[in-house]
């Protein structure tokens, strides 16, 4: 069962990865990066990172994929028509029955039985907040406290290049 | 495990990274960006002064194998700190007359400096991960600070966008190579690693992911336009500290990583793209009428060059790296200086090589430099760029390369082609109409001043013989 599941989980990741590439449409896409993350997230599930899965959907799925749509929906790159009307219930439906279809073919063909890992019960603790936490801020503290700099030096690099107006400080002193 | 320790052994990077935060808490709150810039300079000057003195301690690891400290990782970190210092007192009166010459620029470089330094001392390749991107993230803001421009705008978008997709081939490198080995710490991927498919692969994309960010060709598409629509200081700084760092952390993974040859023939890959490199950045940069571009070519050329000491995979050859990052890092910010003075009196288009026609005879001071920094990197003795090149060559030769440093030698025989003609533009043209040069102020002449007699000082007499780069070479097989 797991397998079959892992295997669904794959064929719908890649599935909807190459139907945000291919799509044309803006809001598509992004609806298929939606559906992209979410079936990462439940690969996670299935390798018994529940704090990974947990996150991915909250912070990927949830927080950034919404700014996505804003942002796409401000900027108005087509009307808003044309935005809505491409999508019908054949296409999603044939999407869908296409992925399961895949899946079970693949699933069917042979040598596919053990290509999951055993979850070792080591496995099923790792993937606790706890664990995390406690590996985060000792063995790689160094990784997490330059993902700080990262992150402030991003928040910054991203205000300079929105930032409208030229500053004057230079002609000021 | 002793925190305290830790955080000593990494003491560059935190006095950069706080410099950093300073730089921009006093853009916000004083709105002086003279107050940023001292900031900067003496922060990257103190950092520089604890790197010198690492370089004479041990070495060991740190952060629980995190990161290296003292050797390889020591020199490197001196490079960068070196390259940064230089690049930051050239760019206060260029980014001045850009408009350009505030807190949080500096904030950027100083962030940029802090991921160079972990990179030049990773040990993890979450580290090396991190560290680059802490480095290219800012490298992208700096290279679209010129944004009001189309040049500026296409260069920033360019980088950006080659950048994260080199990105996703060296994190998939990674993701492999953990799946291969279950390790990220290199010496533990070194223990572990066997020549299978999968580790293969991962290996050759952060391969694919490191050639990118040195330029090395068939990954250097981007560093003409990248290079030329970058404000020219900051250029300097993009192909002399980030190049070093990329370079440093390249030998830390040669020599930890992948130290035995049993693991794959990385090193007939290394010759290859050293070959191709070499070639195609020499060939092009012959027919460039832009300096900046022409530049920018020649910097493909010299990650070449470097490439050949990487081939060679003896300790030579490593050192024969570090010296040549010393030396690199030397002349091109002092080239990419002059540049920048020239470029600054007229404008951005003023970088054509017409327009430098008489231009050596106006303020002869900085003809001589650039025709020095020039003929150094041209790789003529008695200059520095001479005696990096001969390491490097020679550790070829010793690795029994010989065809590999032949035409090593034959690309850097036609580089002085496209050097050359920038001197005799210089010299022996006659100026198509007179040009009135603004004086250099002091610490912008004084600086270049400073490297070109460091250019020509360690050209005469190395004071970092390769005996002793070596010993730290050796220091990290057995760390």
């Amino acid at each position: 069962m797991d397998t079959f599941i892992f295997i669904f989980l794959a064929v719908l990741t890649i599935g909807s990865g190459l139907g945000m590439v291919l799509n044309r449409n803006t809001v598509n896409s992004a609806l298929f990066l939606v559906l992209n993350m979410v079936s990462i997230a439940g690969i996670y599930l299935l390798l018994q990172a529940q704090f990974l899965a947990l996150i991915q959907i909250l912070v990927y799925a949830g927080a950034i994929m919404v700014l996505f749509l804003f942002v796409i929906m401000l900027l108005n790159l087509d009307d808003e028509r044309s935005l809505f009307s491409k999508v019908r219930a054949k296409y999603i439906s044939a999407f869908f029955l296409g992925v399961v279809t895949l899946s079970l073919i693949l699933y069917s063909l042979e040598g596919v039985a053990d290509l999951l890992p055993e979850i070792s019960p080591e496995m099923e603790t790792a993937g606790t907040v706890e664990a995390l936490g406690d590996v985060l801020y000792t063995d790689y503290l160094f990784a997490f406290e330059m993902t700080a700099i990262l992150l402030t030096a991003a928040v910054v690099g991203a205000l300079m290049i929105a930032q409208y107006k030229k500053s004057n400080n230079g002609a000021s002193e | 495990m002793n925190y305290l320790l830790d955080l000593q052994s990494f003491l560059p990077g935190i006095i950069v990274a706080v410099a950093g935060l300073a730089a921009i808490m006093l853009e916000a709150f004083k709105k002086s960006a003279n107050t940023s810039f001292s900031v900067t300079i003496g922060g990257i000057a103190v950092a520089l002064l604890f790197a010198i003195q690492s370089l004479y301690g041990e070495a060991g690891t740190a952060f629980s194998g995190m990161i290296v400290y003292g050797g390889v990782g020591a020199f490197g970190s001196v490079v960068v700190l070196l390259g940064a210092l230089f690049c930051v007192t050239i760019s206060r009166e260029y980014l001045r007359d850009l408009d350009l010459h505030n807190g949080e620029v500096y904030g950027m470089i100083l962030f940029s400096t802090t991921g160079m330094l972990g990179l030049a001392v990773s040990n993890d390749l979450i580290t090396l991960f991190i560290s680059l991107e802490t480095m290219s993230i800012c490298l992208y803001v700096l290279a679209g600070l010129m944004k009001n421009e189309k040049i500026g705008a296409e260069s920033a978008l360019k980088y950006f966008l080659l950048g994260a997709f080199s990105t996703g081939f060296l994190l998939y490198g990674i993701a492999l190579i953990y799946g291969a080995t279950a390790a990220t710490n290199l010496t533990e991927i070194a223990a572990a690693a066997q020549p299978t498919f999968l580790f293969l692969c991962g290996t050759g994309l952060l391969f694919v992911g490191l050639f990118f960010k040195v330029a090395a060709v068939p990954f250097h598409m981007w560093t003409p336009d990248v290079y030329q629509g970058t404000p020219t200081t900051i250029t300097a700084f993009m192909a002399t500290a980030a190049k070093s760092a990329t370079f440093v952390a390249f030998v830390l993974v040669l020599t930890r990583m992948l130290p035995s040859s049993e693991i794959g023939d990385w090193q007939s890959v290394l010759q290859v793209v050293a070959i191709l490199t070499m070639i195609v950045g020499n060939l092009i940069a012959l027919a460039q009428d832009n300096v900046k571009r022409m530049l920018a070519y020649s910097s493909i050329a010299h990650a070449g060059y470097l490439m050949v000491g990487l081939a060679a995979g003896n300790e030579a050859g490593y050192a024969g790296v570090l010296y040549y990052l010393f030396a690199y890092t030397i002349m091109n910010a002092g080239a990419f200086g002059v540049i920048a003075y020239y470029e600054r009196n007229h404008g951005l288009d003023f970088t054509e090589i017409d327009s430098y026609a008489g231009l050596g005879f106006k303020v002869p001071v900085m003809g001589v430099m650039l025709s020095v920094f020039l003929f150094s990197l041209a790789g003529i003795p008695p200059m520095v760029g001479f005696i990096g090149k001969y390491y490097v060559f020679a550790a070829a030769v010793q690795a029994g390369l010989i065809p590999l440093a032949i035409i090593g030698v034959l690309a850097s025989a036609a580089s002085v082609y496209y050097y050359l003609r920038v001197m005799v533009y210089l010299y022996f043209k006659e100026a198509h109409k007179e040009y009135s040069l603004k004086t250099p102020g002091f610490l912008f002449k004084w600086t270049l001043i400073l490297l070109a007699v460091l250019t020509v000082y360690y050209g005469v007499e190395p004071v970092l013989p390769t005996s002793s780069l070596m010993e730290l070479i050796s220091s990290y097989y057995t760390v």
